[in-house]
């Protein structure tokens, strides 16, 4: 174990991202996300990338989406105040199709809420925060080594479907340290956006309409077209034509839609048999894990099902497994959110049920363990 | 099995930083360790408290939930966390005051007055107490230890940490030798 590390989760996700490939980060420091910039502005310099302190995070992911359209994988890391700013651009990079990774590590909410305790609330604003339909990809790491590993995977979506992609970390993930032995780098598969050859004739949004990704020309390389939050065609230039906007967010979501099987990234525990499924993720997930084994010691079949992509959500799985279950149990760091898609997709084969907590401190096993026994000792 | 570490005082005493040395020593004898934290939004003061769990085994639960050992060097935290003690050992600096009501094994011993007076910095009461975990609780070797801190510490500061590490396992020998 010569290599094993005391790492941060916050650490574990900078890392990440240079392994990825990260060029350019722009941000504006906010608890408990800071060690990711902190972490950025000292590694960044020394690959010839760069770093901004924006003046918000408005700023910060605007100036990230710049940075992506010249080549540059692009991220920004915030917590709940600020991803609330970054709403408006987060739909603009999924209609402009720029690649793009936001890290946002959950605190206590709304508003400026408990900037130091651990809440998991941005579940639905992270699907749904900005206007309109749109695609968005979110990845839930449970543990340190998945920070790197998730955010990995999200510059990898981010560039092979040219959607932004968001890591939805929290408080207890970002700050915790673990023991860590991180992949070599050659053992690491890193993705980058497929780009035309010439400039000739090129059309930067012309992608095949059942979910295929246009070809994305770097800016500064004798490329002139035009990027618009407007609806827009092949060329990218503004149309107010129903029948261009009904094609263009289809392929939208097409592309993610069909991308799910391929991305689909889960955990289980203790499932085959199970009679009580608990769901959860993040650090919920942690508490939940040793709940469940505290109950299988006590003869309770219990298992746990562990998304590590939230949106969208690996419904196949969870569908089966809860199908031979006899009651779910979501617990989520929140009043209800997960929970909501957890009812769809079990669709009535099993009652769901809720265990939320607010008030900034990590569920207790103990917590989880008295809902998988119902009253029982 | 797990081994539960909390440590608890005001912020800025550095005891997130002794948490993270216990835990790396921890993992440079090939134990699994994880370190957590909770802390107020202030920048210094206010409450703080890092929590450690080491194990030879996997680890789900990275929290404390009936800590073995619970450091606190100040009143405050001393009657917060003192009172959710069970089968566990309270070390508690000298110069808190004890508290009939507080029933857990108790042991006083001066790590604040080691760093200020013997060692003569303030600064290192983190190390001191460091020490003194280490040493009670037995969970590492002196010798990883002092490796562990030398990796974490400032430059030119080596040897007034180790000075500092040694006065707090010496503490916890003598602790030890007087515990019923």
């Amino acid at each position: 174990m010569t290599n094993a590390k005391l790492m941060q989760g916050n650490e574990a996700c900078t890392l990440g991202a240079l392994a990825a490939g990260l060029e350019f980060f722009a941000g504006y420091p906010i608890t408990p996300s800071t060690e990711i910039a902190e972490l950025c502005s000292e590694e960044l310099p020394k690959i010839g990338g760069k770093f901004i302190q924006m003046e918000d995070e408005i700023g910060s992911i605007a100036a990230i989406i710049g940075a992506s359209l010249t080549g540059r994988k692009s991220m920004t890391a915030t917590s709940g105040p600020g991803f609330s700013l970054m709403q408006e651009n987060l739909g603009y990079a999924s209609l402009t199709e720029v690649p793009i990774v936001i890290i946002n590590v959950q605190r206590v909410g709304p508003s400026t809420g408990m900037p130091t305790s651990l809440a998991q609330g941005d579940v639905m604003q992270a699907r749904w925060g900005t206007h309109g339909d749109h695609p968005v990809v979110v990845l839930a790491p449970g543990n340190v080594k998945e920070c790197f590993e998730l955010t990995v995977k999200a510059f990898n979506i981010a560039e092979d479907y040219r959607v932004p992609v968001v890591v939805l970390s929290d408080e207890v993930i970002g700050h915790m340290r673990e023991k860590v032995v991180l992949p070599e780098a050659k053992d690491i598969k890193v993705s980058t956006r497929a780009t035309p050859e010439a400039p000739g004739g090129y059309l930067p949004y012309k992608a095949d309409p059942d979910g295929g990704v246009p070809l994305m020309a770097p800016f500064g390389a004798g490329y002139r077209y035009h990027v618009t939050g407007l609806f827009h065609d092949d060329t990218g230039f503004p149309s107010n034509k129903g029948e261009v906007a009904d094609v263009l967010l289809r392929r939208l979501q097409r592309k993610v839609e069909k991308a799910e099987p391929v991305i689909r990234d889960y955990a289980v525990e203790s499932v085959d048999d199970c009679d009580v499924l608990v769901v959860a993720f993040g650090s919920s997930a942690m508490s939940a894990l040793s709940a469940v084994r505290q109950a299988r010691a006590k003869g309770v079949k219990a298992g746990l099902f562990r998304p590590k992509t939230i949106w969208p959500f690996p419904e196949e799985p969870l569908h089966d497994i809860a199908t031979r279950a006899k009651r779910v149990i979501v617990a989520e760091m929140n009043l209800g959110q997960l929970v909501l898609e957890i009812e769809r997709v079990v669709g009535g084969k099993a009652p769901v049920e809720k265990l939320g907590k607010i008030n900034g401190e990590l569920f207790k096993p103990e917590e989880i363990l008295a809902a998988i026994m119902g009253g029982q000792r | 099995m797990r081994t539960e570490f909390r440590l608890s005082g005001s912020g800025g005493q550095g005891l997130l930083l002794a948490g993270i040395v216990l835990a790396e020593a921890a993992i440079l004898d090939d134990k699994n360790a994880v370190q957590t934290q909770s802390y107020g939004p202030e920048a210094r003061g206010g409450s703080s408290k890092a929590e450690v769990v080491i194990s030879e085994t996997d680890i789900d639960y990275p929290k404390a939930t009936d800590p073995d050992y619970l450091l606190a060097l100040t009143a405050d935290a001393y009657k917060t966390y003192g009172k959710l003690m069970g089968k566990g050992l309270i070390i508690v600096d000298s110069s808190v005051p004890l508290d009939p009501e507080i029933k857990a094994r108790t042991t006083a011993v001066p790590i604040l007055s080691t760093a200020s007076d013997v060692i003569g910095k303030m600064v290192v009461a983190n190390i001191v107490a460091l020490g003194v975990l280490g040493g009670v609780s037995g969970i590492v070797k002196p010798e990883t230890l002092e490796k562990a801190v030398l990796n974490r510490v400032p430059k030119g500061t080596e040897e007034l940490n180790i000075k500092a590490l040694k006065a707090g396992l010496e503490i916890a020998s003598k602790a030890r030798e007087t515990q019923v």
